[in-house]
C-alpha cells in the first residue's frame, strides 16, 4: 500500500512537472529573490510592488515567481540556483549581499539573464541596477536642518556598506547647505529589520538630545518612537506616513515597477544587454513622499531642490567638500564620480561618528 | 537621562525574562523546548491581530498567551505523546511558527498598532525616581515580576513544584513513586508556551506596537540561553535578562555618545558578556551539575 502511494505521488509529480514545463513555453518566467518578507513595509515590499506592477503590465506574456526571506550568504546561492533550474528566464536578486552568489550562479547558467540590485559586479548575463537614493537623502538633510532646533539629527544605520555611508554623507551635506554647523549622530543597529532594536536605537538617540530622526533600516519602529517622543522623522524605502501621520516629514519611496517593466520587455524582444544602471529622481526610480508636517517655506525649498536635482543643475556631491578629518576631498565645483560614490568608505566633515571598518 | 536609559532597558529585558521563565519551568520538568522563538512570534501575531480587530490591547494580551500555549500543545503532543526527539521537534516548532505567523499576519503589516498603556499605581508612583520607574509601567511588566516571585515560590516552596523538580531530575523514579510524569510535563510545556506567547504580546503591543514578520528577531534564542545562564534559578533570570538588556541598550548609547569603539564590537558585547558569565558560572562543575535537571531532553515512555 505504501509503495503504491509513493508510486502515485511520483507520477503525479512527473505530470505536474510536465504541465509546468508546457506552461513555461507559453509564458516567460521572471523570478525575484528577496532578502526580507515581502510585507516588510520597506525595502522588500517596494520590490514586490514592482513585481506586481510588472505582472499587471505584462501578465499576458510573462509569469513571476519569488522567494522571500533568503538570507545573504551561502543560502542565497542555493536559492538563486533553484530559481535558475526552475526555468526562470530572468532573475532579479534584490539585495546587496546577494552579489557574489548571483555571480556564481550566473556563471553556471549563461542563458539566464540576471539583474542584481545595488551591487558593483557584472558579467555578460549579469546587469546591475540601483537608484540614486542619496538624492533623496540630500533633500531630507536640508529639511532636517530647517526643522531641527538643536541642529542635531539622529541617524539609525544598518551596516557600514557604501550605500549606507553615501546616504549619511548626502544627508549631512544637505543639512550643511542650510546650517553649516549641523551635526548628525549615527547609531549602527547592525540589522536591516528588527523593530525592537531599531526602536531602542531611536530611543537612545532621542535621549541623547537629537530632535530629528532618520533611518536606513526597514521597519517603521523608529517613526513610532519619534511620534511618541514628539519629534520629527523621515520614512525609508516606502511611504511610512501611517506610522506617524504627524511625524513623517517625507520619505524616500523606491519605485521599481517601471524599471522592471522596461528591462523585462527588453529581455523579451532580444534587446537586453548587461548594463550598470544607476537611475535617480529624474527617472522616477525613487520618488519623494508628499512633504508634510512642515511650514510652507521649508516645503518650497524642498521642492525647489528636488527640481534642481531632476534637471541636473544640482549634484549633491559637489565640492568644496572635506572629509571627516578635515582633509580636502573635492575642490570647489568638482563633482564626485560614480565610482567613488559606489565604493564610499569615508565620512564627510560634520558626521559625529567613527566609521566602522 | 539615567531614568530614560533604565526605562528602555526594562522594555528590552521584559520579553526575555518572561519567555525565559516559561522555558525554565518546562526544563525543570525535564522538557527541552527549543521552540521558544516560534511560540513567541505566534504570541506576537495573535496579540497584534486581536488588539487590532477588537481595539482592546488587553484582549490582545490574552490572545497572545492563548496563541503561544496552543502552539506549545503541538510540541507537547509530538514529544510527550508520540515521544519524538525534543531537539528536532523544538527546532521544527520555531521554523513552523515563523512561517505560520508570517502567513497569519500578512494582512496586518503596516497597520497602526494598539499600545498597551501604562497603569500608574497611585501613591507609590509618586515616590521620586523609583515611583516612575517601577510603578508606572504596563501590565506585562508587572506580570513579569509576579511570574518570577510565583515561579520561585512554586518550584521551591510548594509540594507540586517539588514533584515537578523530581520528574525533571529522574522521571523513572518519579513515575515509580506514582507521579504522573506525562501530565505534569504537558502542563509545564503549556506554561512555557503561555509565557512565550505573553513575551510575544509584549513585543507587538508594548515594545513596538506593530506587526512585522520575524519581529521576535532571535529573542526566543536569547531567552533559551538565559535559562542556562541562570542555572535554572528564577531570580538569576531577572539578573541575566536585565544585564543583557543593559549591555544592549548601553552599547547603543555608547555609539550615540561617540566613544569611538567599532560598532560591530559593541553589538557583539551583550553576547560576549553572556559567554563570560556562563564561563564563570560553570567554573564550579559540581554546582552546575546539581542545578541541571538530570532528565532534561530525555524521552520518557511509561512502562506499564
Amino acid at each position: 500500500m505504501k509503495k503504491l502511494i509513493i508510486a502515485l505521488a511520483a507520477s503525479a509529480a512527473v505530470l505536474g512537472g510536465m504541465s509546468g514545463a508546457a506552461q513555461a513555453q507559453e509564458k516567460t518566467k521572471v523570478c525575484f529573490i528577496y532578502v526580507g518578507p515581502k510585507t516588510d513595509g520597506g525595502w522588500t515590499q517596494a520590490h514586490d510592488i514592482g513585481r506586481m506592477a510588472l505582472e499587471k503590465a505584462m501578465g499576458d506574456k510573462i509569469e513571476t515567481a519569488f522567494l522571500e526571506n533568503v538570507p545573504e550568504g551561502p543560502d542565497a546561492e542555493r536559492a538563486i540556483e533553484r530559481m535558475a533550474r526552475s526555468n526562470c528566464a530572468m532573475i532579479y536578486t534584490t539585495s546587496f549581499g546577494f552579489m557574489d552568489a548571483t555571480m556564481k550562479v550566473a556563471a553556471k547558467f549563461p542563458k539566464v539573464k540576471f539583474e542584481h540590485a545595488t551591487g558593483f559586479k557584472s558579467a555578460d548575463n549579469v546587469a546591475t541596477y540601483n537608484a540614486r537614493f542619496y538624492e533623496g537623502r540630500y533633500i531630507q538633510g536640508q529639511i532636517a536642518a530647517k526643522m531641527s532646533k538643536k541642529g542635531l539629527a539622529g541617524y539609525i544605520a544598518s551596516f557600514p556598506i557604501p550605500e549606507v555611508v553615501m546616504g549619511i554623507n548626502a544627508f549631512e551635506l544637505g543639512a550643511k547647505s542650510v546650517n553649516p554647523d549641523f551635526k548628525i549622530k549615527v547609531v549602527w543597529a547592525n540589522t536591516w529589520a528588527d523593530p525592537g532594536k531599531e526602536a531602542d536605537a531611536a530611543k537612545a538617540l532621542v535621549d541623547q538630545g537629537v530632535d530629528i530622526l532618520t533611518q536606513h533600516t526597514d521597519t517603521t519602529a523608529p517613526i513610532q518612537v519619534a511620534a511618541e517622543r514628539g519629534i520629527m522623522a523621515f520614512g525609508q524605502a516606502s511611504d511610512m506616513i501611517a506610522a506617524g501621520p504627524k511625524t513623517q516629514l517625507t520619505a524616500i519611496v523606491d519605485t521599481w515597477g517601471p524599471y522592471y517593466i522596461k528591462r523585462t520587455k527588453a529581455a523579451l524582444d532580444g534587446s537586453w544587454k548587461s548594463e550598470q544602471i544607476w537611475d535617480g529622481l529624474k527617472d522616477g526610480i525613487l520618488t519623494m513622499a508628499p512633504y508634510t508636517n512642515m511650514p510652507d517655506d521649508v516645503k518650497a525649498m524642498a521642492e525647489e531642490t528636488e527640481a534642481k536635482i531632476k534637471s541636473g543643475e544640482l549634484h549633491p556631491f559637489t565640492g568644496p567638500i572635506n572629509k571627516q578629518d578635515g582633509s580636502e576631498w573635492l575642490k570647489a565645483g568638482e563633482k564626485s564620480d560614480d565610482k567613488t560614490l559606489l565604493g564610499m568608505n569615508f565620512y564627510v566633515e560634520g558626521v559625529d561618528d567613527k566609521l566602522p571598518k | 537621562m539615567f531614568e530614560a536609559i533604565l526605562l528602555t532597558v526594562m522594555t528590552a529585558a521584559t520579553p526575555l525574562v518572561i519567555a525565559a521563565m516559561g522555558e525554565l519551568v518546562a526544563e525543570r520538568s525535564g522538557v527541552l523546548n527549543l521552540g521558544v522563538e516560534g511560540m513567541m512570534i505566534m504570541g506576537a501575531v495573535c496579540a497584534f491581530a486581536t488588539a487590532h480587530m477588537t481595539g482592546s490591547p488587553y484582549l490582545g494580551v490574552l490572545a497572545g498567551i492563548g496563541g503561544g500555549a496552543l502552539f506549545s500543545l503541538l510540541f507537547g503532543f509530538l514529544t510527550l505523546t508520540l515521544v519524538t526527539n525534543q531537539v528536532a521537534t523544538g527546532l521544527a516548532l520555531t521554523i513552523l511558527g515563523l512561517g505560520v505567523s508570517g502567513q497569519l499576519g500578512e494582512s496586518f503589516v503596516g497597520l497602526a498598532g494598539t499600545k498597551l498603556q501604562p497603569i500608574t499605581i497611585p501613591v507609590l508612583s509618586d515616590i521620586p525616581f523609583i515611583g516612575r520607574v517601577l510603578f508606572a509601567q504596563d501590565l506585562i511588566f508587572y506580570l513579569s515580576i509576579a511570574l518570577i516571585i510565583g515561579v520561585n515560590w512554586f518550584l521551591f516552596k510548594s509540594r507540586t513544584g517539588l514533584k515537578m523538580r523530581a520528574i525533571g531530575d529522574n522521571h523513572g523514579s518519579a513515575h515509580a513513586l506514582g507521579i504522573n510524569v506525562v501530565r505534569t510535563r504537558y502542563l509545564a510545556v503549556l506554561f512555557g508556551g503561555a509565557c512565550a506567547g505573553l513575551a510575544g504580546a509584549q513585543l507587538s503591543l508594548v515594545y513596538t506596537p506593530q506587526w512585522v514578520e520575524n519581529m521576535s528577531a532571535g529573542r526566543g534564542w536569547i531567552a533559551l540561553a538565559l535559562v542556562v545562564f541562570a542555572s535554572w534559578r528564577p531570580w538569576r533570570i531577572l539578573a541575566g535578562g536585565y544585564l543583557f538588556g543593559a549591555v544592549t541598550i548601553g552599547q547603543l548609547h555608547a555609539q550615540a555618545f561617540g566613544v569611538g569603539i567599532p560598532s560591530q564590537f559593541l553589538s557583539a558585547l551583550p553576547y560576549a558578556a553572556t559567554i563570560v558569565v556562563l564561563v564563570i558560572i560553570s567554573h564550579n562543575r559540581r554546582t552546575t551539575l546539581i542545578n541541571t535537571p538530570a532528565s532534561l531532553g530525555k524521552p520518557f515512555v511509561p512502562d506499564r
